[in-house]
C-alpha cells in the first residue's frame, strides 16, 4: 500500500478489521498530515496514537477523526474558535465524540471553526482563518470550515461539524465534499458548545456518501442527557443505489436565480440532468415562505445565541478581564473575549427578545419557521427530495465579504430553510466552476437519512467529481 | 387611640405572597447531581449545574410529579404540558446567565388554600450561594465573592397568591397552614432556617373602602415567621409615613434587615430586569399524562384542613384543638400514634389533645417533633387514660410526665415507683381531711357559716400531706360531708 491516507475512512476501516492495515500506523499517518497542515484547518492535534487493542473488532476500527472545536472533548482544548474560551479544557467529552470513540473512531484532532459557528467562511476564528485547499486565496466556507479543509486536503479521513443553518453543507461544497445535516434531534447535542439550540445538528463531513453513511449510523441515538434528541427510527445503512427511478425531485421555484452565479447554475442544471437520465422525475414545487427564511433565521438563531452565550462572563472558566467591580468585569471580559459578529449576534438576538419587540420579532419568525415547515411537508407530498445548489457561489477571496454581514448571510439562502425545517439534507460535490467545487444540496422528509444518502450516492457514482486538485491543496 | 389604630382606620394592607420552596427530590431540577445538605462547597457539581459549555439540562420528573401532586392539593388548574422558559439575567449565581424557569403556562394555575387564592404555581431552579467576604456581608463593600454551587440547579417551586392577605399576622399564620399542607404532601423539608421555605411579600396600602389597588413593593427573602410579621410591619409602617405626609411610595425591590429593622432599596421600578423570556430549545415540551395526574392523585395524604375537619367531626376535638393538631404535623401525627387504633388505647380524645397541646408541646419546646422524644404515644395514652379513671390526679400525671420526657417508661410503673397514685376512696381520704379540719378550726367555722372560699386552705393542707396524690372534687365532697353542709 502506498498511501495509506489515500483511502476513505470506509476503505480504511474494512482494510483494518481484515488485518491488512494496522490501525496504528493509520492514526500515525494522518496525525503527521494533520500536525503539518499549513491551511489553519486544525487548533489542536494529538501527540501520540491512542492504544490499539481491540479497535479492529469495533466497528469503525480505529479509523481516527476530526472533530469540530466546539464539541467538548475531556482535557483536550475546546474553544468553539473564541478567545473567551481561550486555555478550555472540559471535564466532560460530547455524547457523540464519546459515542464515536466507543465504536472505534478516536479523537485525531480538533478543527478550527468560525466562532461559536457564526459565519459562512471561517473568518470568524479567533484562531485566523482556514484556507481553501482548492485555492488558498480563498475561503473553506464555514462554520465547519477546519473540518471541511481537513478532509478535503486529506489530513484528516472524516470529520465532525455542526450545522445550524448551513455550516456542514455550505463549507462541504466550497471544498468540494460531502456533508449531511441530519434530522434535528437525531444527534445528541450534549457537548456541544451551543449556538442556537433549536437548530445546531452535528453531522458528518466526508469524502464521498458511504463514509457520511458510515459516520452517521454511529452518531445517531437517542442520549439521556439531551432532552430534545430522538431515536432514529430506522438503521441508518450504508447506501447501495446506482439509479434514480421512480424518485421525483422539486426544484422550488421560489428559490432559484437571483444571486446564484451562473457557473453554480450550470452545474446545478447538470446534475439534473444527470438525475434524469438515472431515471429521476424532476418537477418544480412551491415553498411559497423559503424566501423568509433568512429573515427568520437572523431573529430566531442570534436570540438563541444571546441566551446561549451569556454563561461566557469570566466567572468560572475561560477568559477573564479582572476588574474593580462586577459589571466592569463582566463588560470588559466579553468585549476582549468576544469577537466582533459574536457580539453583533448578541446584540440582535438581545434585541429581539427584549420586552415589546418579543412578539414582532421572535414570536413572528417563529410563526414563518413554522409556515416554512409546513411548505416542505406539504412539498414532500409530492415530490421524494427538493433540490437546491447547496450554496449560491463558489468560494469567495478572503476577506472580500466580510465588511458586509448581509452579503455574507447570503450563503446560507439555500440551505437556512431546510435547517429551519430541522430536515436532513447532504451537500455533494457537483463538478467545478472556474476550477472550484460547487456543492448540489438534496433534503428530504424528517428521518429520510437512508433515502437521502441512497440518492445522494446514485448522483455521486454518475457524476464521477474528482477531488484530486483538493487533495493535493 | 394610638397612632396604629388611626392607621388601621385609614388605611388597609394589601398583602400577596410569593413562596419559594426546594422540593425534597432525589436530584437537581435538571441534573443527576444529589441535593446538598451543607456538603463542602463545588461538591454536588456536574457540567449542567455548573452550566459547563455543552452541558444540557433534563426536566427532572420526581419535581413535575411534586408540582402535581402541589397543584392537587391547592386546587389548582394542571397544565395541559410542562414547558420551560428561559429568564435571562447576568448575576454569578446564575451560571448559565439564565435560570430555566415557568412563564406563562405555569404547571399549575389558581388555586385556593384557606381563605387566600393561588395565582400560580410554577417550577424552576435555584441559584448557587454567593458568600460575600468583608464586613458587611453584602455585595457591595464586600472585598471578594465566592460561589458555591452545591445549591445551584436544586428544584424549587415557586407559590404566588393573590393579594388577598391584609395584615402581617393573618400573612404569617397563612403562611404556617402553607407550610403545613407542604410537610404533610412530603414534597418539601420547609424549613425556613435552612432556606428549604421561603417568603418575598408583595405589599401596598390604601384607603379603607378602595377598591384600587396601591403601588405595591416586595420584601425579600424574610427567612422566619417572625420577620415576616416584623418585616410586614415595618413596611406598612414606612409606606403609612410617606402617604400620611403627602408623598407616593415607589415601586421597588427592598430587603429588611431584622437586626435593626431598617428597609432598604434593593433596585427601582427603572432598575427593573427585562428578562427577555424565551421558551427553552434545550427542553421539549413534555406533556402532562392522564398516568402522571393518577399517580400524583395517588401520592396525595389527608391534607392540614381534611384532617381538622376530620378531628372535630369524627373525635369530637374543639375547633382550636382539632385546627392546631391538624396543622402542626407531627402533633397531630403524635396525637393519633397515642390514641390508636378506633380509639384502641383507651384515652379520651379532648383530654389526649389537650395533654399533647398543652403539657407535651410545653415541655419539649414549641419546635420540637414529640415522635424523636422520649415519650412513647402509647405512655401518654395511658397515663391521660388514668388521669379519665382518676387512678392519678392532674397534678401526680404533670409529674409522670416529666419522668417520660426525661427518661421515657412506662407510667404506671413509674406511678408505683414514686407512689403518685391518687389517694383513693374516702376511707384513705377522711381521716386526712378530718385532720386537716381539726387543724384549721377558724377555717372549719367560717366553713361552717356559708363561705366556701377558704375551703382552698383545707385543700391545700390535704394535698400537702398526699403529695398531690388527692382528688380536688374528692376532698370538697368529704369537707361537705364532715360539716354536714
Amino acid at each position: 500500500m502506498t498511501d495509506i491516507t489515500a483511502l476513505t475512512a470506509k476503505q480504511a476501516a474494512d482494510a483494518v478489521a481484515s488485518g491488512d492495515l494496522d490501525p496504528t500506523e493509520l492514526f500515525e499517518a494522518y496525525r503527521a498530515k494533520a500536525a503539518a497542515d499549513d491551511l489553519n484547518a486544525y487548533t489542536w492535534v494529538a501527540d501520540a496514537a491512542p492504544a490499539a487493542n481491540g479497535v479492529a473488532t469495533t466497528p469503525l476500527a480505529g479509523v481516527p477523526l476530526a472533530v469540530k472545536d466546539l464539541f467538548a472533548t475531556k482535557g483536550v482544548p475546546s474553544q468553539a474558535g473564541s478567545r473567551i474560551l481561550e486555555g478550555y479544557r472540559p471535564p466532560y467529552t460530547a455524547s457523540v465524540v464519546e459515542r464515536l470513540a466507543q465504536a472505534g473512531a478516536p479523537l485525531l484532532a480538533k478543527t478550527n471553526q468560525d466562532e461559536f459557528a457564526m459565519g459562512s467562511s471561517n473568518e470568524n476564528s479567533a484562531y485566523g482563518p482556514v484556507l481553501n485547499p482548492w485555492d488558498r486565496t480563498r475561503v473553506p466556507g464555514g462554520s465547519s470550515g477546519g473540518s471541511a479543509a481537513a478532509v478535503a486536503s486529506g489530513s484528516a479521513p472524516w470529520a465532525l461539524g455542526t450545522d445550524t443553518g448551513g455550516s456542514i453543507r455550505q463549507p462541504a461544497a466550497l471544498t468540494g465534499i460531502v456533508g449531511l445535516k441530519p434530522t434535528y434531534g437525531t444527534v445528541s447535542r450534549y457537548g456541544m458548545i451551543a449556538f442556537a439550540s433549536s437548530l445546531d445538528q452535528a453531522g458528518p463531513l466526508t469524502r464521498d456518501v458511504t463514509d457520511a453513511a458510515l459516520l452517521y449510523r454511529h452518531m445517531v441515538g437517542q442520549d439521556h442527557c439531551d432532552s430534545t434528541s430522538l431515536q432514529h427510527p430506522e438503521e441508518i445503512v450504508l447506501p447501495t443505489a446506482q439509479r434514480l427511478d421512480g424518485i421525483t425531485l422539486g426544484v422550488p421555484e421560489d428559490l432559484t436565480g437571483e444571486g446564484v452565479e451562473a457557473g453554480v447554475l450550470a452545474r446545478f442544471e447538470e446534475t439534473l440532468k444527470v438525475a434524469e437520465e438515472l431515471g429521476a422525475k424532476v418537477v418544480r414545487v412551491a415553498l411559497p415562505h423559503a424566501d423568509y427564511g433568512l429573515s427568520a433565521y437572523y431573529v430566531i438563531a442570534p436570540a438563541e445565541a444571546s441566551s446561549n452565550l451569556s454563561r461566557f462572563d469570566g466567572v468560572r472558566y475561560g477568559k477573564r478581564v479582572d476588574a474593580d467591580d462586577l459589571l466592569t468585569m463582566y463588560t470588559t471580559t466579553r468585549h476582549d473575549g468576544f469577537g466582533a459578529e459574536v457580539k453583533r449576534r448578541i446584540m440582535l438576538g438581545t434585541y429581539a427578545l427584549s420586552s415589546g419587540y418579543y412578539d414582532a420579532y421572535y414570536g413572528r419568525a417563529q410563526r414563518v419557521r413554522t409556515k416554512i415547515a409546513e411548505d416542505f411537508a406539504t412539498a414532500f407530498q409530492t415530490v421524494d427530495f427538493v433540490v437546491t445548489p447547496t450554496a449560491p457561489t463558489v468560494p469567495f477571496k478572503l476577506g472580500s465579504k466580510t465588511s458586509d454581514p448581509l452579503e455574507m448571510y447570503l450563503n446560507d439562502y439555500f440551505t437556512v430553510p431546510i435547517s429551519l425545517a430541522g430536515l436532513p439534507a447532504i451537500s455533494i460535490p457537483a463538478g467545478l466552476s472556474e476550477g472550484l467545487p460547487v456543492g448540489f444540496q438534496l433534503a428530504g422528509p424528517a428521518f429520510s437519512e437512508n433515502r437521502v444518502l441512497d440518492a445522494a450516492h446514485a448522483l455521486e457514482q454518475a457524476i464521477g467529481f474528482d477531488a484530486t486538485a483538493g487533495r493535493a491543496g | 387611640m394610638s397612632a396604629t389604630d388611626t392607621t388601621a382606620t385609614e388605611y388597609e394592607t394589601v398583602i400577596g405572597l410569593e413562596i419559594h420552596v426546594q422540593l425534597a427530590t432525589n436530584t437537581k431540577m435538571f441534573c443527576g447531581c444529589a441535593l446538598s445538605f451543607g456538603e463542602p462547597p463545588n461538591t454536588r457539581t456536574c457540567p449542567v449545574c455548573l452550566g459547563l459549555p455543552g452541558a444540557l439540562p433534563v426536566a427532572n420528573a420526581e419535581a413535575i410529579h411534586y408540582g402535581l401532586m402541589m397543584g392537587m392539593a391547592l386546587g389548582s388548574t394542571l397544565a395541559p404540558r410542562s414547558i420551560f422558559h428561559r429568564k435571562n439575567y447576568f448575576y454569578p449565581d446564575s451560571p448559565k446567565g439564565y435560570q430555566i424557569s415557568q412563564y406563562d403556562e405555569p404547571l399549575c394555575l389558581g388555586g385556593q388554600l384557606g381563605d387566600v387564592r393561588i395565582h400560580r404555581v410554577h417550577l424552576e431552579e435555584d441559584a448557587a450561594k454567593l458568600v460575600h467576604v468583608g464586613a458587611s456581608g453584602r455585595l457591595h463593600a464586600s472585598d471578594a465573592s465566592i460561589v458555591d454551587f452545591n445549591r445551584c440547579g436544586t428544584p424549587l417551586a415557586e407559590i404566588v397568591t393573590e393579594p388577598d392577605l391584609r395584615d402581617a399576622s393573618t400573612a404569617a399564620e397563612w403562611l404556617r397552614m402553607l407550610r403545613a399542607t407542604l410537610r404533610t404532601l412530603g414534597v418539601s423539608d420547609v424549613n425556613m432556617e435552612e432556606g428549604s421555605l421561603r417568603c418575598d411579600a408583595n405589599i401596598s396600602i390604601r384607603p379603607v373602602g378602595s377598591t384600587e389597588l396601591g403601588t405595591k413593593t416586595e420584601l425579600k427573602n424574610m427567612n422566619s415567621f417572625r420577620y415576616i410579621e416584623r418585616g410586614i410591619r415595618a413596611e406598612v409602617a414606612r409606606q403609612t409615613a410617606i402617604v400620611r405626609a403627602g408623598g407616593q411610595v415607589e415601586q421597588e425591590t427592598l430587603h429588611f434587615d431584622p437586626r435593626t429593622e431598617a428597609i432598604t432599596s434593593l433596585r427601582s421600578k427603572e432598575e427593573a430586569h427585562d428578562y427577555r423570556y424565551f421558551p427553552e430549545p434545550d427542553l421539549s415540551p413534555v406533556a402532562i399524562t392522564p398516568d402522571m395526574l393518577e399517580r400524583a392523585q395517588a401520592a396525595l395524604p389527608e391534607l392540614p384542613l381534611a384532617r381538622a375537619e376530620r378531628f372535630e367531626r369524627d373525635l369530637g376535638l374543639s375547633a382550636d384543638s382539632a385546627h392546631l393538631l391538624a396543622f402542626r404535623t407531627e402533633l397531630g401525627d403524635f396525637f393519633e400514634a397515642a390514641l390508636g387504633e378506633n380509639g384502641s388505647q383507651a384515652a379520651e380524645p379532648q383530654p389526649l389533645a389537650n395533654w399533647v397541646a398543652n403539657e407535651l408541646v410545653a415541655r419539649l419546646g414549641t419546635d420540637a417533633d414529640p415522635a424523636a422524644s422520649n415519650v412513647a404515644p402509647g405512655a401518654l395514652a395511658r397515663l391521660v387514660a388514668m388521669v379519665g379513671a382518676k387512678q392519678v390526679t392532674q397534678g401526680g400525671a404533670r409529674q409522670v410526665l416529666d419522668k417520660l420526657v426525661a427518661g421515657g417508661g412506662d407510667p404506671d410503673a413509674i406511678v408505683a415507683a414514686e407512689g403518685l397514685g391518687a389517694v383513693g376512696g374516702s376511707d384513705e381520704l377522711a381521716p386526712i381531711v378530718e385532720a386537716a379540719l381539726a387543724a384549721n378550726p377558724d377555717v372549719a367555722d367560717r366553713l361552717r357559716g356559708g363561705e366556701m372560699k377558704p375551703i382552698g386552705v383545707i385543700v391545700g393542707h390535704v394535698m400537702r400531706e398526699t403529695k398531690g396524690r388527692a382528688d380536688g372534687g374528692e376532698i370538697t365532697r368529704l369537707v361537705r360531708e364532715q360539716l354536714g353542709l
